[in-house]
């Protein structure tokens, strides 16, 4: 299920960079996609045709599906959405985070299905999908275990 | 050690400083305006004239205000790192003087962004150049700028510390303190722990009263060569050490969000001038928000990672209380923040060193940090300032 919310709250939604078209393809089919270098074996986060790790470039950089899985780092709620631009979630507070990924990769979301102020630094969490207007969708995060 | 080494330690002084805020947080004047009368006020402070000027910085394009100003300089700095870009035009100017690039620079910056809404004037807005990551990966999740970075930074370090929101906001009133004694500072009436707890949580753990104003202001400063500064009016303050460290422009990319890059601007500045901590008596912070300055105690090396809280705690950062003064002019918590409050932090250093600073004056002062921080806790740079006995 979707646990994100009404379509109909619109969300700010991200241009696709001129390094990232397989990543949002793949959301499509609700895959989730990181860079991994081959050459030093390590993720990269955002995609780039370049490692940061290793100065590698070209193709030693490969999509691969990751699990979902992650665990946040860092979490906090905003408390005035509009002052933030979003209205996303209906004018009611909402949890920002940082989650890395198992991939070893970090990433900022929402952490959603959860009150946003029970989300804490290394609570497991996994990969839920809300649609954006052109068929992609945008990777948010939810409490692991719960529904899915 | 590295290539550091002490080469710029001595060489350039800043000679003269100007600036403009009000207690109301507006200012009449704004834009070129603003900037001239900034840039004049600062060479007359100085005892130079715009005939002397051989180099400027500005933020935006140094090349376009120096047209402005009808000059021709032979060393121009448009470098933009957000809040700390002034400490990193420090950097610059006395470096350039010292390789005898030019003689004469002068940094300046005006914003009123306060008065700009008020008046429904156009917003400037510093846009990134060139692809901007951030855009795709962090705002469509509301990650509201510069707070919500902050705000992770703070969350993590109270996650990874036991800080406490207590402990931050005992920043907010030492701060306070200082602005009592500054009669420009945009607010100065006492502030409790608990009046910042009770303010509105804005991108918690952070607090209305957590976070910086949105004020008016301007200033500049002028420097030139350790030689020259000496026949010139007011006393030098010399440029004891200066660095400055960058390691991510979007939040997800920074390295540790409890350690800036102000750990490698802070070490290769205190290195340069053969300084410690210890030896400062003015720590010009920049503080953006509470947790902000924390980090740079922390970092900088005047107590130890993750012991901010407590170093915070015992209020010896406020007047009269210990040996370190903090943000003497108020801050850009209480004093002014026009959005990049670096410049401030020069102009209140040099006036501490100088022994201009009145009833906040920290007594027999001579070695204060300015400390930049610019962006999303981007771009640390720090200059360490001394009077002519450190030498």
């Amino acid at each position: 299920m979707s646990d994100t919310g009404e379509r109909a709250r619109a969300r700010f939604e991200p241009p696709v960079g001129a390094e990232s078209g397989p990543f949002w393809e793949a959301t499509r089919e609700a895959r989730l996609l990181v860079q991994w270098c081959t050459a030093c074996d390590r993720g990269v986060f955002y995609p780039r045709s370049f490692c940061p790790h290793c100065t590698a470039t070209g193709s030693v950089l490969e999509w691969r599906a990751a699990s979902g899985r992650a665990t946040v780092h860092a979490a906090v709620v905003e408390h005035r959405p509009e002052a933030a631009g979003a209205t996303f979630s209906g004018g009611e507070p909402y949890c920002v985070a940082l989650v890395d990924l198992e991939e070893g990769v970090r990433m900022v979301t929402n952490v959603v299905g959860c009150p946003p102020g029970d989300v804490r630094s290394g609570m497991a969490v996994t990969v839920t999908w809300e649609p954006l207007s052109d068929g992609r969708q945008l990777p948010l995060f939810r409490p692991a275990g719960g529904d899915s | 050690m590295d290539r550091v080494g002490r080469t710029l330690r001595g060489a350039a002084a800043i000679v003269g400083v100007d600036d403009d805020v009000s207690p109301t947080g507006d200012l009449d004047r704004s834009g070129r305006e603003l900037e001239v009368a900034m840039v004049l006020g600062a060479l007359d402070d100085a005892g130079l004239t715009l005939a002397d000027v051989d180099g400027v910085c500005h933020a935006d394009s140094a090349v376009a205000f120096a047209e402005y100003l009808g000059i021709h300089p032979v060393f121009t700095d448009s470098t933009m790192t957000g809040g700390s870009s002034y400490e990193v035009h420090v950097e610059h100017a006395a470096a350039a003087i010292a390789a005898g690039v030019c003689d004469v620079v002068v940094s300046v910056y005006a914003a009123t962004p306060r008065s700009d809404r008020a008046r429904a004037r156009p917003r400037v807005r510093r846009a990134m150049a060139g692809p901007n990551p951030m855009v795709e990966w962090d705002m469509p999740y509301g990650l509201r700028t510069p707070m919500g970075p902050y705000a992770l930074a703070a969350a993590r370090h109270m996650h990874e510390f036991g800080t406490t929101a207590e402990q931050l906001a005992q920043i907010a009133v030492s701060t306070r303190e200082w602005a009592a004694l500054n009669p420009r500072a945009r607010y100065r009436d006492p502030l409790t722990v608990e009046d910042v707890l009770a303010s509105p949580l804005q991108v918690s753990p952070l607090h209305l009263l957590d976070c910086c104003l949105v004020t008016d202001g301007a200033g500049a400063f002028v420097m030139t060569s350790a030689e020259r500064a000496r026949s010139l009016p007011k006393p030098p303050v010399y440029v004891l050490g200066t660095a400055t460290c960058t390691d991510h422009a979007g939040i997800s990319q920074m390295p540790d969000l409890t350690t800036t890059p102000g750990v490698v601007s802070g070490a290769r500045a205190f290195a340069m001038a053969g300084l410690s901590p210890s030896d400062v008596d003015v720590l010009m912070g920049y503080d953006s928000f509470t947790i902000t300055a924390l980090l740079h105690l922390e970092d900088l090396g005047f107590c130890a990672k993750g012991e901010g809280g407590p170093f915070a705690a015992e209020g010896s950062l406020g007047p009269g209380r210990g040996p370190l003064a903090m943000n003497t002019n108020g801050g850009g918590l209480s004093f002014t923040h026009p959005g990049m409050y670096g410049m401030f932090l020069i102009t209140e250093a040099v006036r501490q060193l100088r022994g201009e600073c009145g009833e906040r004056q920290v007594d027999g002062a001579q070695v204060a940090v300015a400390h930049g921080s610019g962006m999303l806790l981007s771009v640390m740079s720090t200059a360490v300032l001394g009077t002519e006995s450190t030498l």
